[in-house]
């Protein structure tokens, strides 16, 4: 009986099924990859907290796929520059672009964020995305025992992860710094946190359509939609117990944003960030910089509370992140936005702590009237706190960071522009350092013994004995 | 280590345009004349050097030593923001430094860096690393008047290096180093070497 098949097409069978089995995987990668749902697949490894927002859009990081290590170096600072310049950041990559650094360089190249900061690699990443490599600091500051004595054999590997030192935000743990505030009382005498001041420099902000929208009280009836539009009365009703109607921002402002010519634009019923940008664009900026507004800044789909690492309360699975999601359409109620925003989402224990917490009830005083007024600590004012920023190069204003991530991770970053609006520095140090108390949301004292403080007051009693010989 | 070595033609250019607002007429320019490497890296630097401490002088004492020191409106401060207070001169120069190395980042054309250093440094970051420098500051301290120049190799890429002094032009230069705690050396009186200005220019 003749075989079927000879050897050569049993040879032949396999290339085929090896031709089709190959197309086949070939084929289902390509969609995985260009259907953006399924993109994890071609990582080399998870990324980290303040990244994983973006797993579906390797591009935002890797925008040309040869571009190597200069394309992913300018996307980091592309997010990250404005905080890695003086005075936020102590190490300022200029710092080290003088040729003299050549040697140093050669040995960790810091001029580039992945020498500390590499991705993809959660089993060597450290709190606040860290991979430093552990002599970073050794390199430069190898004879720091003979400038500070009481640093003499301390070890090299731990100065930024104790909490004395932050290679990049300083501001609140340099020597002069502690030695000056630290003898602060736990409570200062005036427990009050910045106020904003917008609608004081409105004048000041070029892009700011006052002509348009002269700030004066409009009421319901001063609605200026087309006609073709018909508003929801209780839109209306919100919009006109607004604090937009009371400044005398009208529909079209966010419905119709004028280009540069003053036309307005075709109606939106839903007009996104583009709405907030024409007046908000700080706001709207530092939003897209944070975790919340990442992915609208790289023109992706809101981000998601399931799509989050920290514990999120079941019921707000569906909720999208825009302005919206915190402000509330119309209403635009930033007491709102302020704690029940942030609380409809997060169900981790310092959150699930807040409504026990004094912060909490000084915040319930201020809006029943009976606190002063700025003396209420909602989840906004530490974590979106309101600081005296540089907005163009003539006119510096009090704005609500809305990079919720911008004064965190280190938590040291919130001492100066949160803590020490009420509290002194001492007490703020030792209650950041605390994990029990960020967890219980601040009930308690913290320990008042803080080795950085004591360090420095060494080293200024040293300078005081140095003076009087 | 070597004098006056031929210079990077492109860098020369870049540099010369930077130094000339402050140093050179260019009466009868034209194209030509332009793209003449008819510079020196010693000239260039000694005309870049000649600005940066034209501009400082002028910021210590028409500013600083007036303001501070003498009327005392105003305080000057290493911590001027915490302080609002006035950049020290020293800042003003580093800032100056880094300011020039990012845009000289944006423009390859413009190639050259700068630093203040000491051999009695407040910052220990600016004591003297390269045996240039070291040997450099203390030329321009035993030989007052005198600038040093040399060639040197960092990271693969050749240099030329100048070394100029930096004189305490003002009584707040020698009584702020004296009396900062960090500070190696609290003798110094006006007129005193107290450091040095180091400009580098990349050459072939």
């Amino acid at each position: 009986m003749n075989p079927v098949f000879g050897k050569e097409q049993g040879v032949a069978a396999v290339w085929l099924m090896w031709l089709v089995a190959s197309s086949a995987l070939c084929g289902s990668l390509a969609v995985a990859f260009y259907s953006d749902n399924d993109r994890e697949l071609f990582m080399p490894g998870p990324l980290s907290a303040g990244h994983h927002q973006l797993a579906d859009s390797c591009e935002s990081c890797h925008r040309d796929a040869f571009g190597g290590g200069p394309v992913l170096q300018q996307l980091c600072i592309e997010c990250h520059g404005d905080d890695r310049k003086k005075p936020f950041d102590s190490h300022p990559i200029a710092k080290f672009k003088d040729p003299r650094n050549a040697d140093r360089l050669e040995k960790i190249n810091v001029t580039l964020c992945v020498s500390c900061h590499t991705e993809h690699r959660p089993e060597i990443t450290a709190k606040n995305g860290l991979t430093q490599p552990r002599d970073v600091c050794f390199h430069c500051h190898q004879d720091i025992a003979e400038e500070r004595p009481s640093h003499t054999g301390m070890p090299f590997i731990d100065c930024t992860t104790s909490g004395c030192h932050n290679y990049h935000d300083n501001r609140a743990l340099y020597t002069d710094f502690l030695v000056k505030h630290m003898d602060q009382p736990d409570y200062l005498q005036e427990l009050l946190v910045p106020e904003r001041d917008f609608i004081s420099v409105i004048d000041q902000i070029m892009e700011y359509p006052v002509d348009q929208y002269p700030v004066a009280r409009l009421e319901a009836d001063d609605s200026d939609e087309p006609d073709s539009v018909t508003l929801d009365p209780a839109q209306l009703a919100d919009w006109s117990a607004s604090s937009h109607a009371r400044a005398g921002v009208n529909c079209s402002a966010c419905h119709q944003p004028a280009n540069d010519d003053g036309e307005l634009a075709a109606w939106k019923d839903k007009p996104g960030l583009d709405g907030c940008n024409s007046c908000h664009a700080v706001e709207v900026k530092d939003f897209g910089k944070g975790k919340h507004g990442m992915r609208l800044a790289e023109g992706l789909e809101p981000l998601m509370p399931t799509s989050a690492r920290l514990p999120m309360h079941a019921d707000s699975d569906h909720s999208e992140l825009t302005c919206n999601s915190c402000h509330g359409a119309h209403l635009y109620d930033t007491q709102q936005a302020a704690v029940e925003a942030c609380l409809g989402c997060h169900k981790d224990d310092h959150s699930l702590a807040y409504k026990a917490s004094s912060h909490y009830a000084l915040w319930q005083a201020e809006i029943d009237g009976s606190g002063e007024p700025l003396s209420g600590v909602s989840c906004a004012t530490c974590h979106m706190p309101r600081v005296d920023k540089d907005v163009s190069d003539w006119l510096s204003r009090v704005v609500v960071e809305h990079n919720q991530s911008r004064h965190f991770s280190p938590n040291s970053k919130m001492i100066r522009p949160v803590c020490q609006s009420c509290h002194g520095l001492s007490f703020s140090i030792g209650a950041l350092a605390d994990p029990s108390l960020v967890a219980n949301n601040f009930q308690g004292a913290p320990n008042p013994h803080v080795e950085s403080i004591d360090l420095a007051r060494k080293d200024a009693q040293r300078h005081e004995e140095k003076k009087s010989q | 280590m070597k004098p006056n070595p031929c210079l990077n033609i492109k860098s020369l250019i870049g540099i010369a345009l930077l130094g000339a607002g402050g140093t050179f007429t260019l009466t009868g320019w034209s194209q030509d004349a332009g793209d003449s490497p008819t510079i020196t890296p010693r000239a260039m630097a000694d005309a870049l050097h000649m600005v940066m401490d034209s501009d400082r002088a002028v910021y210590t004492r028409r500013i600083v030593n007036r303001l501070a020191a003498k009327e005392k409106v105003i305080t000057a401060s290493e911590h001027f923001e915490d302080e609002k207070a006035l950049v020290l001169p020293a800042q003003m120069f580093r800032f100056g430094a880094e300011m020039v190395a990012e845009r000289a980042e944006a423009n390859p054309d413009v190639n050259f860096s700068y630093s203040l250093q000491s051999i009695w440094p407040i910052n220990k970051q600016n004591a003297p690393q390269t045996e240039a420098e070291k040997t450099g500051l203390q030329f321009v301290v035993d030989n007052k008047g005198q600038n040093y120049y040399a060639t040197e190799e960092l990271g693969g890429v050749n240099y030329f290096t100048a070394v100029y002094a930096d004189t305490a032009v003002a009584p707040v230069c020698a009584s702020c180093h004296n009396d900062h705690k960090d500070s190696p050396r609290t003798d110094f009186k006006i007129g005193d070497v107290m450091g040095g200005v180091v400009i580098r220019i990349p050459i072939e």
